[in-house]
């Protein structure tokens, strides 16, 4: 049986890791709220984040040592990571989903699970198959309090997952963008009669989503290393975090993330199963939140018409 | 050369079946599934265990492989398939990867030295790859037929009403939750005997192998052919299985990277999502002004060259 | 006599009661009106009868038998088919396979008994079995003279003809009662003369027919008792004439006069 320090840790590692799930799950969420389809690709834009922002980190630093340029070099990093991959969502919005908008809705789905092939592949092919470590932007020793060990590396994780979730709903509750973006996932066709420009709504959407999905490929490296195929289970823990939360709902995917991620943590302790399972605690969760309340914790109930 | 084209055969032999097992469900009856992985490893794994573990004979661990898999499909076919689209497709992926996940975590190395399937004291052996791919396509074709006939029945058009609009197939007296469970477990039985053969093939049973990718793998090749059309999914078996064995199959394996196959897969999926939707051969065009089943079409072509033969 | 009735039956959805304590009867071999504004209650009630909906509370009892709450597939068994004020056909299905599946449990003599059975034998004689389930929809096609369309897809059928199928598939599930949920809408005139002689013959087939309709030329014209809902409540029952008279109703539909 573990201790209450010890639980308090695994609370911890928790909310590290549920942190960057909600970062990965707001992508999926926004993307399902405006345009109803589960975007498979999602998990490997946050891979392609990842690469973006190993190799432009290691291009900056070069072997310099100093550590006020190796943090402004992670974060100049962080933001060129985050736009590669905003073009990125783009592109692909563009040319693989954009035309399969009126068709059913297993083209698009099927679609996205085609795009994510592309891309895992295509990375491996790239970059080999071999994983490779972030490098802490800093001196990653724990600090211990009260028996509590907290790494710089998870306070960074959950300082800027916060920030990021601050002002993702300043940035939609607040600005006209994010009025019309609220809109357009309420009705998309009474939003274009009031002259919303859909098209660049949904554009902007998997921008948002695939930049915030950067960072959490850039966050979760310093965890689990950089690898061609590290989007995919991420990202499916990410969409469970959103489906718990209630897809389509921007806080749901917050609070959906954050409970995944402290349920994945101490679930296995608790239970006493080996946390190798910590997966199948995962999908458990994934399977019974659906089956007790299928619109999530914050979702609505959209009941079909007859 | 020839012994690569055998292997993509028997392969392509083994993934039809998965193929026709997931038309039956997200084909006919239109439920978006993505765990055939794990009835793939369920078969396996029975296989595996009775004919290792029990030292029983091949021939008894097939059916054995498909109850287990139908048993699974229906347990989880129970609470899930109550959910829509897309919630649907998320559930049974978790359930596909809670599956694996336990598979690795009891037998992480998993089973080795199978002993081989025999036939009147003949041994099926990966080294003659003719006769093991006599044996699959024997079972595709049974699969086929039986499948056939089932898309062609009352029962196979009551799936056809559930997946085009489950309130009027209800309003129509049919029992929409019991032909969802129906058609998910008996997909679920024939993946699981596609999983026997596997092992019966390899010999070996790796955990690791049942990862998320053959779901969507076995889904493209549904998609591909044309959906409900089973001349069009083995097709679509064939054609899959043959691009990811193609750098081998020219003798270019060390120039193209393996990767090649998959992103080529991926591009595949997505140019027939936005070119052609309904398939390469689209749904099947079966007309009841003439409403004679394969079945009986084949009986009577039979009785017919009997007749001849009797005749001359 | 009363085929079907519903006592003191509720649907609440939130707060919001939508049907409000509704006795609604139905005489045998009648054609029956259920009118109201729009929002009235109407298809709620049509939902609750045909099993899409779960009333709240109260009961309802067809042909003797409580039928409150159950499955949708089991009420359509014991003989209520009906349509939808969406159409809701199998589109990607030819218009005699539409036909076809309204036949779907009329293999076998009882609705519920040996249905496995039935199943593992209709697999067998699939062929059989297709050749005759194909001669009756085709007569049913005959009855509403669609025959000439069978092998078109049923989203290609124009509007009219949809509707009209859709009425084929449920009456081919040879049904004691036909509910029929604005089969007018949309119609025009000539359209809907066409709809009426379609709604006598029906009746005239022995089957009784409840209409949920906005066209009041159609529904005073062909209805012998109609039943007015108005939010949620049952204000008037009667024949024609006198709903036509009834002070309530004109309120409902018109608004109360200023003094």
């Amino acid at each position: 049986m573990a201790t209450l320090v010890q639980y308090l840790q695994y609370l911890l590692n928790g909310i590290t890791l549920g942190s960057i799930y909600a970062l990965i799950a707001l992508g999926y969420t926004m993307v399902y709220g405006i345009l109803k389809f589960i975007n498979f690709a999602h998990g490997d834009i946050l891979m392609v984040g990842a690469y973006t922002g190993l190799l432009t980190y290691t291009a900056l630093l070069g072997d310099s040592t100093n550590p006020v340029w190796m943090l402004t070099a992670f974060f100049i990093a962080m933001l060129v990571s985050m736009a590669f991959c905003a073009a990125l969502g783009m592109f692909i919005e563009r040319v693989a989903y954009k035309p399969l908008r009126s068709a059913n809705r297993l083209a698009p789905l099927l679609s996205a699970i085609g795009v994510s092939f592309i891309l895992s592949n295509g990375a491996a092919w790239i970059f080999g198959a071999q994983s490779r470590r972030f490098p802490y932007p800093f001196d990653d020793t724990p600090i211990v309090i009260a028996g509590l060990s907290i790494t710089p590396h998870q306070i960074l994780t959950i300082v800027v997952s916060v920030v990021m979730m601050v002002v993702l709903t300043l940035f939609v509750n607040r600005t006209r963008m994010g009025k019309a973006m609220r809109a357009t996932s309420l009705d998309q066709s009474t939003s274009e009669l009031m002259g919303i420009d859909v098209n660049r709504i949904i554009s902007m959407t998997f921008a948002i989503g695939s930049a915030l999905a950067a960072v959490g490929g850039i966050l979760c490296s310093f965890d689990f290393r950089v690898y061609a195929s590290m989007g995919t289970m991420t990202g499916l823990k990410a969409f469970v975090a959103a489906v718990i939360g209630g897809i389509g709902n921007i806080q749901g995917a917050m609070i959906g993330g954050l409970l995944l991620g402290v349920l994945e943590s101490i679930g296995a302790p608790l239970l006493g199963i080996p946390s190798a399972l910590r997966d199948t605690i995962a999908f458990a969760a994934l399977i019974i939140i659906l089956l007790v309340r299928p619109e999530g914790i914050l979702g609505k109930n959209e009941r079909e018409k007859v | 050369m020839l012994n690569f084209f055998q292997l993509i055969i028997i392969y392509a032999g083994i993934y039809a079946l998965m193929a026709i097992g997931q038309n039956c469900i997200t084909g006919n009856t239109g439920m978006l599934s993505l765990c055939h992985a794990g009835f793939f490893c369920i078969g396996s794994y029975a296989t595996a265990i009775i004919c290792k573990t029990f030292g029983l004979p091949f021939w008894f661990s097939l059916p054995v492989a498909a109850l287990a898999s139908g048993i699974v499909g229906f347990l989880i076919g129970v609470p899930t398939l109550r959910l829509k689209g897309d919630y649907l497709c998320i559930a049974t992926l978790g359930l596909g990867e809670i599956i694996r996940n336990i598979a690795t975590n009891v037998n992480p190395v998993g089973m080795m030295s199978v002993p081989r399937a025999q036939l009147f004291g003949y041994q099926f052996s990966s080294r003659n790859k003719f006769t093991f791919i006599l044996l699959i396509w024997f079972f595709v074709l049974i699969a086929y037929i039986l499948f056939r006939q089932l898309a062609h029945s009352r029962l196979g058009r009551a799936m056809v009403a559930v997946r085009e609009d489950e309130v009027a197939a209800a309003s129509n007296g049919i029992n929409v939750t019991k032909y969802k469970i129906g058609a998910f477990t008996l997909g679920a039985a024939v993946g699981g005997t596609a999983g026997c053969f596997a092992t019966a093939y390899t010999l070996t049973v790796q955990p690791s192998s049942f990862t998320f990718m053959v779901s969507v793998m076995v889904l493209c090749m549904v998609v591909l052919g044309g959906m409900g059309n089973l001349l069009g999914v083995i097709l679509g078996a064939f054609i899959i299985e043959f691009i990811s064995y193609f750098p081998q199959l020219v003798g270019l394996s060390s120039v193209i990277p393996a990767q090649a196959s998959q992103i080529i897969y991926g591009l595949v999926l997505v140019v027939m999502m936005i070119c052609r939707p309904q398939g390469i051969l689209g749904r099947d065009k079966y007309r009841y002004g003439d409403p004679r089943s394969t079945f009986s079409k084949l009986r009577d072509a039979v009785k017919s060259r009997k007749g001849g033969e009797v005749k001359a | 006599m009363r085929i079907l009735e519903t006592q003191q039956v509720s649907k609440i959805f939130g707060g919001v009661v939508a049907v409000n304590k509704v006795d609604f009867n139905v005489e045998q071999g009648l054609v029956n009106g259920l009118i109201g504004p729009n929002g009235a209650g109407k298809t709620t009630l049509f939902n609750q009868i045909t099993g899409m909906d779960v009333p709240t509370s109260g009961k309802i009892i067809f042909d003797g038998r409580d039928i409150t709450g159950l499955p949708a597939w089991k009420i359509s068994r014991y003989g209520i088919a009906r349509t939808f004020q969406n159409i809701r056909l199998y589109c990607d299905l030819t218009v005699v396979e539409n036909v076809m599946m309204g036949l779907h449990f009329k293999v076998g003599a009882e609705p519920f008994r040996g249905r496995f059975v039935q199943a593992v034998k209709s697999y067998f004689n699939a062929r059989s079995e297709n050749r005759e389930l194909y001669e009756k929809a085709l007569s049913w096609l005959e009855f509403f003279n669609l025959e000439g369309l069978k092998d078109e897809f049923a989203r290609n059928l124009p509007y009219g003809n949809q509707r009209e199928l859709e009425i084929a598939r449920a009456m081919a599930s040879g049904p004691k009662i036909i509910f029929l949920d604005e089969p007018a809408a949309g119609m025009n005139p000539a359209e809907t003369e066409h709809l009426m002689g379609i709604i006598n013959r029906i009746r005239e087939h022995g089957v009784t027919v409840v209409l949920i309709e906005h066209d009041m030329k159609l529904v005073m014209n062909i209805c012998d008792n109609i039943t007015v809902l108005s939010f949620g409540q049952k204000i008037a029952e009667g024949t024609p004439e006198q709903i036509r008279t009834n002070p309530e109703v004109i309120e409902a539909y018109l608004g109360k006069e200023d003094d």
